[in-house]
């Protein structure tokens, strides 16, 4: 049913580059191997035995030496990049030249603009400012909703004509199961995946943070996690019922992961997502009241965090979202509880998982990246793979490299990252998205043709 | 001690210092002469996001009782119903350098923020529902003037935990000082957890003969129309502290306004065991002492010693 082409982008050169004995690991083509790669009109021409390649002219060549490890460019299928209206947090640009510079080629952007991606006329503007601005390939998510008021449905098949990839109320969750039901079924005309921002307003208004032990002691009112999970619960049997597609977004607690794998169980068409927050920090990161910490939904207990690692790794949580929300920063440098929700992650994502889950051995990095890439499939966009005659969306990676968050800047127009300041191993050199060069480590140097 | 935030970050030691000081000037409440020159010179801002009359005051006594220049600042009819942010408007006001800042705000956190952005010493006077760390202090001694000491007192906290920062300083300041406390309240205005500060909760009055010490919290009007508790009434049946479940033997405090006739009924009010008042009146030296503490150091000549030998009092 849709018509116009899912990803749009700016105009970019196609590369020409040969990238001389690196590691190459992509786990869905099975690769993990020193080789040579040719990327040539923009795919990837050739894959060769170390040092077996000849450089071509005109072709740029980058030496790896054996230390460089290049893999499939990540896909987040959750990002806000604020265009219309909040272009003074985050536009097309700075937001995709921040997914570029944390290896992203290819992002889903969240129709909870001002005013939200909610008709056709409006998502075809905003599809065309894409295709002069952003730098990797975006995708859009419309309303679910109109105005996010969760009162009427969205022209849901014109805008999937108009090329939205699903449709997301994500900020305003769709608080009735009526609205929703009504939604999955139309879903058979309109097609397309509903992403769920699950949080039952009625349990979590007024909260800040999570409902535990912090919050009791800090006098804040606490968000409980089965304002999450009891409304997982509710669309999974909802999905079920109607045969529908949904992805649960920024999953985080362990009641909701339990109720996917029983759903998937079943049979019913469920996805998940999880942040590299969500599964790196806890409520005790919010304990000195850092406003980079406050997120929805929030960040909860340990035996949470580790439900959420342990799904991610079994599979029944899919893939890992950024859930990337700019903040200015005058509007997070207030008290705790006056600040937005939410926190950036595209420019940390690849190197706070690899810090915080592969170097401890809690998980592969095959699996960490099959994961940060799977994105693309549940909404029916063609996998990033390194093979012959595909085209090149790779990240070129240095998994020795230090650094910490934040210390030479944001690509990002907004610097509200709870990483900020951490230390972190693993470093994204070189982006290709869509068979261009988007991003490259200003100090990584290059050998020119 | 450069800031008092909260209870939290304050030890025994750290408790008993400022409440020996303030014994040392509750002396001085009774002369004639009601100041000491301790912080002349120096000028003490008070900054309330929230409506507040007692404590307000009772900081602006205690301030001017150390011969200190204070200027208060009301959020409403000011620059920030213009819309000026919390740093713009204590960036602001930083700049006629003030020695403390005296702070009350509806946002948790609000008060140690606010010591990252000046230079000024800054006195928690209420952030949101997190801490009232004077209070507590006044009421730690309060108590002590009454019982002599917290060790091994039982202290029963009655009513809406949830919504009380002076639940939460009071807390840890009783059980720093050694006594047991209990928070006692219906079950949708205890938040989950709070024993995990190390209290027993029960949801029923039925121990509180057990009490040594009952503190009731004030029941604010508003929290029915949210439905914490279904009616007033209701409330008061279950725990209003009355005749009845006072014993003769028991203290009885509450960190005003009371509401009389919802959490204390009242003859208990007017009781002898009610140190409703006398709490008013640690408040005023206990917040010298905190003053003191912060603007003049523990290492200065004791204010109340200098001040006889410089200027007798008439006997």
């Amino acid at each position: 049913m849709t018509t116009a082409h899912p990803l749009v982008r700016c105009p970019q050169g196609a590369a020409d580059l040969l990238l001389r004995d690196v590691r190459v690991l992509d786990p869905r083509e099975r690769i993990d191997a020193r080789h040579d790669v040719r990327v040539r009109g923009g795919e990837i021409a050739d894959l060769g035995t170390p040092e077996g390649l000849e450089q071509l002219e005109a072709e740029e060549l980058i030496e790896g030496q054996g230390r460089l490890t290049l893999l499939p460019a990540f896909f987040d299928p959750h990002v806000h990049l604020r265009t219309p209206g909040q272009e003074h947090k985050e536009d097309l640009e700075t937001g995709t030249r921040a997914a570029a510079a944390g290896g992203y080629g290819g992002v889903i952007a969240m129709p909870n603009t001002d005013p939200a991606l909610d008709s056709a006329p409006l998502l075809r503007s905003v599809r065309d400012a894409a295709a002069r601005e952003a730098r990797v390939p975006v995708g859009f998510l419309a309303a679910i909703t109109r105005g996010l008021a969760g009162e009427q449905l969205t022209e849901m098949a014109e805008l999937a004509q108009a090329g939205a990839l699903g449709f997301t109320d994500d900020g305003q969750p769709v608080q009735s199961a009526g609205m929703l039901r009504k939604a999955l079924q139309y879903q058979r005309l309109c097609g397309g995946v509903l992403a769920l921002h699950e949080e039952d307003r009625t349990l979590s208004r007024g909260g800040s943070m999570h409902e535990g032990a912090l919050s009791a002691a800090l006098g804040i009112r606490g968000i409980p996690t089965v304002a999450e999970s009891t409304m997982v619960a509710r669309d999974a049997e909802l999905a079920g019922y109607e045969g529908a597609r949904v992805h649960f977004q920024h999953l985080s607690c362990r009641a909701s992961v339990e109720t996917i794998a029983t759903a998937k169980q079943r049979g019913w068409m469920v996805s998940g997502e999880v942040t590299p927050h969500h599964l790196l920090l806890t409520e005790e990161d919010v304990r000195d009241l850092d406003t980079r910490m406050k997120m929805h939904p929030p960040l909860a207990g340990e035996d949470d965090r580790q439900s959420l690692v342990d799904g991610l790794r079994a599979g029944t949580i899919d893939c890992v979202a950024t859930d990337h929300a700019p903040h200015a920063r005058e509007e997070k440098e207030v008290p705790f509880e006056q600040a937005p929700m939410g926190t950036t992650g595209l420019e940390t994502a690849f190197a706070a998982l690899h810090t915080g889950l592969v170097l401890p051995g809690t998980l592969s990095l095959g699996l960490l990246v099959e994961r940060m890439t799977a994105g693309a499939g549940l909404f029916d966009l063609p996998l990033p793979l390194i093979a012959r005659g595909e085209p090149a969306n790779l990240t070129l990676v240095d998994l020795d490299a230090e650094w910490v968050a934040g210390e030479h800047g944001w690509e990002s127009r907004s610097e509200n990252c709870c990483f900020a300041g951490r230390a972190m191993r693993g470093r994204v050199l070189l982006t290709l998205a869509a068979g261009s060069v988007v991003y490259r480590e200003r100090a990584f140097s290059v050998v020119a043709a | 001690m450069n800031h008092l935030l909260s209870i939290a970050e304050l030890d025994r030691a750290g408790i008993e210092r400022i409440i020996t000081q303030a014994a040392r000037f509750a002396e001085v409440s009774d002369r004639e002469i009601k100041k000491v020159p301790a912080l002349r010179g120096r000028m003490v801002l008070n900054l309330f996001y929230e409506a507040s009359t007692r404590t307000r005051s009772s900081f602006e006594l205690a301030a001017k009782r150390l011969s200190a220049d204070v200027v208060n600042f009301a959020a409403s009819g000011s620059s920030v119903e213009k819309g000026e942010s919390l740093k713009d408007t204590v960036l602001t006001l930083s700049a006629h350098k003030p020695d403390a800042i005296v702070l009350r705000t509806p946002w948790a956190g609000a008060a140690e923020l606010v010591s990252r952005w000046c230079s000024a010493a800054i006195v928690n006077a209420g952030d949101g529902q997190h801490e009232h760390p004077t209070q507590a202090l006044l009421d730690v001694y309060t108590l002590q003037q009454r019982l002599g000491g917290l060790d091994g007192a039982s202290i029963w906290i009655v009513g809406d935990v949830t919504h009380s920062r002076v639940a939460r300083s009071n807390i840890l300041a009783f059980q720093a000082m050694g006594a047991k406390v209990t928070v006692a309240g219906p079950p949708t205005l205890i938040p989950r957890h709070i024993e995990e500060l190390g209290c027993d909760v029960r949801f029923t009055l039925e121990e509180l003969d057990g009490a040594d010490v009952v503190y009731a919290l004030r029941m604010q009007r508003e929290r029915m129309t949210e439905t914490w508790v279904p009616s007033l009434r209701e409330y008061a049946t279950w725990y209003q502290i009355n005749g009845r479940r006072l014993g003769p033997r028991q203290v009885l405090m509450h960190p005003g306004p009371v509401n009389r006739g919802v959490e204390l009924s009242g003859d208990v009010v007017d009781s002898p065991q009610a140190v409703i008042t006398a709490q008013v009146e640690a408040g005023v030296v206990v917040r010298m002492a905190v003053l003191y503490e912060l603007l003049a150091g523990a290492k200065e000549p004791d204010p109340v010693a200098r001040r006889q030998k410089t200027a007798p009092q008439p006997a």
